[in-house]
């Protein structure tokens, strides 16, 4: 008995610091808590061009993470892509003329949603719409657009030169 | 059964034969897992002999893995400006990868072998037949609880290494180079997700217990009845089931991360 004894309280703590172990890395290094902090409330928001937007995305309001994006799918009728994002109850005073647009983090980051609010004094509630929305930039037509007005005006020139 | 038995200790099967007997056993010893927990001390023992005692050497290599790369990554970030992103680089790269990996190949190292050379060694000195010959059946008694606790120990064992390569990279960046630990910890949690990177490392940590601890059972099992035998069995333990773990790793890798 003596010997299976320290055997089982061994392989006990064994066991027991590799769920601990599970417990530190969901806790400490993962989404996990932000996941199911409480309950939340859904709104929708239509956007034209969701860009690299991803299911899981960071919404933000004054750069504090107040909620995340649960869905995105395409409006079969508008054409437009419709994105849900749940908030957090806790944040239940954001004003219904409030704005969504779709935000990078630095030049090359993640993209989010960042919401700017407005001055209404109704509050956004849960099936709510955003109905200003400004849609992702995307860095290539900003760059392809820069490109093309150089080119055509240094062609211009050149042209004008001979 | 005596004819199987019989046959594999004469000669030891290659190639596709070998492979197809592996997974006619693999089913038998799977199908004694139900049996094998009715004995939970006979278990027990093999998740200490299996696991606890391989705990010092993941840990040691969890601590120095993680201090390695935070070395390393600090200094390469440091030219990008990008040292913020040390802590979800660190993590991701144990739970996805370093975690089930190294810990299944050492522990191929430190109890696959053992495994492999205690059974060629029981098949050697004919306690496997001894066990036959009194009606006992060696696969229900011999093999299959240490394959199940080979199975339980391997997820531990990882879980174990990526929180303490964890602590090891938090010792480097946040101690060493004064990084602020608010950043370290704060980046993985909006970054490192629970479901993608931290339950598909586990997924293929238990994957590898399986294909490690089957290899091990039987290669150990099917050795010849000879000290060259029980030689080729841990060398052949080793071998496969590193390369097997690498491959399999490739081929989880590419199934579980396509779109993340």
């Amino acid at each position: 008995m003596r010997r299976t004894f320290g055997l089982e309280i061994g392989t006990g703590l064994f066991v027991l610091l590799g769920i601990g172990a599970l417990f530190f890395l969901a806790i400490e290094t993962t989404n996990m808590n932000s996941l199911n902090t409480g309950s939340t409330y859904a709104v929708h928001a239509e956007f034209s061009d969701v860009g690299g937007l991803k299911q899981g995305a960071a919404v933000s309001l004054a750069g504090v993470r107040i909620g995340r994006v649960t869905s995105i799918t395409l409006d079969p009728k508008s054409l437009e892509a419709e994105v849900t994002l749940r908030i957090e109850d806790r944040f239940n005073q954001i004003p219904t003329d409030s704005s969504a647009s779709i935000q990078t983090k630095g030049l090359l980051g993640d993209q989010y949603i960042g919401i700017s609010p407005g001055g209404s004094l109704k509050s956004l509630k849960n099936g709510d719409t955003i109905h200003f929305t400004q849609s992702a930039i995307v860095l290539e037509n900003l760059i392809s657009q820069f490109m093309f007005n150089k080119a055509s005006s240094s062609g211009g020139k050149s042209n004008g030169n001979q | 059964m005596a004819a199987s038995t019989r046959s594999t200790t004469r000669r030891s099967r290659t190639g596709l034969a070998a492979f197809g007997a592996a997974w006619i056993f693999f089913a038998r010893v799977v199908s004694l897992f139900p049996r094998a927990c009715m004995r939970p001390l006979l278990v027990t023992e093999q998740v200490y002999a299996l696991g606890n005692r391989t705990v010092p050497l993941v840990g040691f290599s969890g601590f120095f893995i993680g201090l390695v790369m935070a070395l390393q990554l600090y200094g390469v970030l440091g030219r990008f400006g990008a040292t913020v992103t040390l802590g979800p680089i660190v993590a991701i790269t144990l739970m996805r990868e370093l975690g089930p990996v190294i810990s299944a190949l050492l522990y191929t190292g430190r109890a696959g072998t053992a495994l492999a050379s205690e059974i060629g060694l029981m098949r050697a000195t004919e306690q496997l037949s001894a066990m036959e010959m009194m009606a006992i059946d060696p696969v229900r008694r011999v093999i299959a609880p240490r394959f199940a606790g080979g199975v339980i120990a391997v997820p531990l064992l990882a879980l174990i290494f990526s929180m303490i390569g964890m602590l090891g990279a938090w010792l480097v960046a946040v101690v060493m180079m004064g990084m602020d630990p608010n950043v370290f910890w704060g980046q993985m949690l909006s970054s490192v997700k629970f479901y993608d990177d931290l339950v598909n490392g586990i997924i293929k940590s238990i994957v590898f217990g399986f294909c490690v601890n089957l290899i091990a059972v039987y290669e150990g099992f099917h050795a010849l009845s000879s000290p060259g035998g029980v030689a080729r069995a841990t060398t052949r333990t080793v071998v496969i089931a590193s390369i097997a773990v690498l491959a399999l790793d490739f081929l989880l890798t590419a199934y579980m991360f396509r779109g993340v």
